[in-house]
């Protein structure tokens, strides 16, 4: 297994009232009535610190990711964070996945090479390079990308990305969107013949189709839990199956939210009010904006309109109790947490590339370190030699990390 | 009756279907970004003249993605010159509906002897930031029907979201209402001002601009802003209608579109 801490940076203060209040927390948030720079300054150094910590602890990656125009989690720029990362983690055998920039509103896409470029150079080749679609909100709502281009120009644009990492020799980019003359990347990253390739997606299907015929690690980022995935995911493995391809669990990634303290109880009084935070606060965004007319092909809205899924259930109604039982978060003692994590997430998905959310919404910053090193130390161990036994290579890690990792104990 | 025609276009790569019902001198009707709807306005007009309306790409049953072939407004208003020119309209009447009347603008700034006359019908194309247009394709749908009809829970409402009973027919109108909005909006996101302001004095045809009196989604400030720029334009007001005052006081709409058309 290789296991890795996902930090989103949201707005930890937002106020009791803030879903009544406000139409969305994404795109319209006020930021002159809701933030205060130098207070994000903090929620900035604290979610650096915060995944420092986990890499010295003993996580194999840290995760970060771009958003923008929210409250949610706003890394419009996840390179800024993760250059950071590769710089103070240099000499830990410790992965930076960028998970990450956003290929559709990066203009031109090579900017996308270069800056990965240089984080595997700064790191020494400890880059996981995500190529994310983006969500309608980020990209066709805050960054004006046409909904009907939105998925043709990430395909143009994942093509160039690649391409301009291999090219032995100056090309010219004819594309729709992109016209280039001559591509000639400077840096190359120092991973041959490029870094490893994650896509993370929601459960689309023709996300899957990409994936597998680009050979790359399909990452599911969902917040409710694997129960809720398992159906999307049994859908992928088919797709691999169907394509000839081996069950590598490497070939998956899945995000789980997670909350460990001394007892079940205590993970309660510990963590219920951000994990109700986050899901009642951080999610609050009118559903049509998940996909705006166009942003689906034709056949994939017809079908969905043939077979509505059933309504998912309003995160809103749901309380602390709900999530846990539901399996939407992790919660409990070590033990508990570790259970879950085999049975439910590890072994039912079918996956070799853990991501956990180690910071919840409103979670602040001591209780986050807390929560990180009860992961690191009672957790995670338990995780490490799952698949180890099959033999599976993880080609979707880099090279010079795919051996165990020794486990540093955390200096708080 | 109404008659479907197919026209190719775009290198055989755009099939333009066009009802055509009616006698009399050649107009023709562009709808708005919910796809066409041929009703009793369509029918009174069809009653003076002969009406040609056609399908915006991608909108026509069996055929969605035709929209793919079509990457610009550029290429969009030459699909329509193509089209016009196929069908050997010349020197016609014009009708557009919101986007449809933003294209029909664009065509007669294209070839100005295409079009005499020009209704627009709360046009889009310009944009004000005193006065934003509402980007309908972020609303709900009962946020929608607020936006764009003056009686939210009126008749002509209820027809643009209605959803059939039988399961198919329902996931095909939901599908189709979304697609179309889509497929013209691919033309104007995020925001409808794509260069008509550039070009809009090419346009001859003395023009009449018709505001829904509560139309919630381009505010009248528009209607001004259309007649400041075109030669010879004046306003008329619906009242009882929204963004869409063919659809809810179609009689009343027609009356006025008719008699200047016929002038």
């Amino acid at each position: 297994m290789k296991i890795s801490a996902f930090h989103l940076m949201p707005h930890r203060e937002l106020p009791p009232d803030f879903e009544r209040r406000y139409p969305s927390v994404w795109v319209t948030p006020p930021w002159g009535e809701l933030a205060d720079a130098r207070r994000v300054g903090q929620y900035y150094n604290w979610t650096l610190d915060e995944l420092l910590f986990a890499a010295r602890a003993g996580f194999d990656g840290v995760c970060t990711n771009e958003h923008h125009q929210n409250a949610y989690g706003f890394m419009p720029s996840p390179n800024l964070m993760g250059s950071v990362l590769a710089k103070q983690t240099n000499g830990l055998d410790v992965a930076i996945v960028q998970m990450g920039m956003t290929l559709p509103t990066t203009s031109p896409p090579v900017r996308v090479a270069e800056e990965y470029g240089m984080i595997d150079c700064i790191s020494g080749g400890r880059l996981v390079a995500g190529l994310p679609l983006g969500s309608p909100m980020d990209v066709n709502l805050a960054y004006g990308i046409t909904p009907m281009e939105h998925r043709e120009r990430y395909r143009e644009a994942f093509d160039l990305v690649l391409k301009a990492w291999q090219a032995k020799e100056i090309f010219a980019w004819n594309g729709k969107y992109f016209q280039l003359g001559q591509v000639n990347l400077w840096p190359r990253p120092v991973q041959e013949p490029h870094p490893p390739v994650w896509v993370p997606g929601s459960g689309s299907i023709s996300t899957f189709d990409f994936a597998t015929e680009h050979n790359v690690c399909y990452c599911f980022l969902s917040y409710a839990g694997a129960r809720a995935a398992s159906t999307m995911m049994d859908g992928y493995w088919d797709v691999v199956d169907k394509k000839g391809l081996e069950r590598n669990p490497y070939r998956a990634g899945f995000l789980q939210l997670v909350a460990v303290s001394e007892t079940d109880a205590q993970a309660e009084a510990d963590y219920a009010k951000h994990v109700e935070y986050f899901y009642h606060k951080c999610l609050h965004v009118p559903a049509q904006w998940f996909a705006p007319p166009g942003n689906q092909d034709y056949r994939s809205l017809l079908a969905a309109n043939r077979n509505p899924v059933r309504r998912a259930e309003d995160p809103k109604t749901l309380r602390y109790k709900d999530f846990v039982n539901k399996g939407y978060v992790i919660a409990g003692s070590p033990a508990t947490v570790r259970e879950r994590l085999v049975e439910e997430v590890i072994k039912r998905l079918h996956v070799g590339n853990l991501m956990l959310l180690i910071q919840i919404g409103s979670m602040p910053h001591e209780l986050t370190l807390k929560n990180t090193e009860l992961l690191a130390r009672e957790v995670l161990p338990g995780l490490r030699e799952i698949w180890d036994d099959k033999g599976w290579e993880n080609h979707w890690w880099p090279k010079s990390l795919r051996g165990a990792r020794q486990a540093v104990p955390a200096a708080r | 009756m109404t008659e479907t025609r197919t026209v190719s276009v775009w290198q055989d790569r755009v099939k333009m279907r066009v009802h055509v019902q009616g006698a009399g001198p050649a107009l023709l009707f562009l709808h708005g970004p919910w796809g066409l709807t041929w009703g009793p306005f369509l029918d009174a007009l069809a009653r003076q003249f002969t009406v040609y309306a056609p399908e915006h790409p991608g909108t026509s049953p069996g055929d969605p993605d035709a929209i793919q072939a079509v990457d610009s407004l550029w290429d969009l208003v030459l699909c329509y010159d193509e089209l016009l020119e196929a069908l050997g309209l010349d020197a016609l009447a014009a009708v557009g509906h919101s986007f449809g009347a933003m294209m029909a603008c664009e065509v007669a700034a294209l070839r100005s002897s295409r079009i005499r006359r020009l209704a627009l019908l709360d046009p889009i194309g310009l944009w004000r930031d005193d006065a934003p247009v509402i980007n309908w394709m972020l609303l709900s749908p009962a946020e929608m029907a607020a936006h764009v009809f003056a009686a939210p829970d009126g008749a002509a409402a209820r027809a643009m979201f209605a959803v059939p009973e039988d399961p198919e027919e329902g996931a095909l109108a939901r599908t189709r209402l979304t697609w179309a909005m889509g497929a013209t909006g691919k033309f104007i996101w995020p925001i409808p001002d794509k260069g008509l302001k550039k070009r809009i004095h090419r346009v001859g045809a003395p023009a009449l601009l018709v505001w829904g009196e509560a139309d919630r989604l381009v505010p009248r400030a528009y209607a001004k802003e259309f007649a400041g720029r075109l030669r010879d334009a004046r306003i008329e007001v619906v009242a009882g209608a929204g963004h869409a005052p063919h659809l809810e006081q179609p009689e009343a709409t027609a009356r006025v579109v008719a008699a200047f058309l016929k002038t």
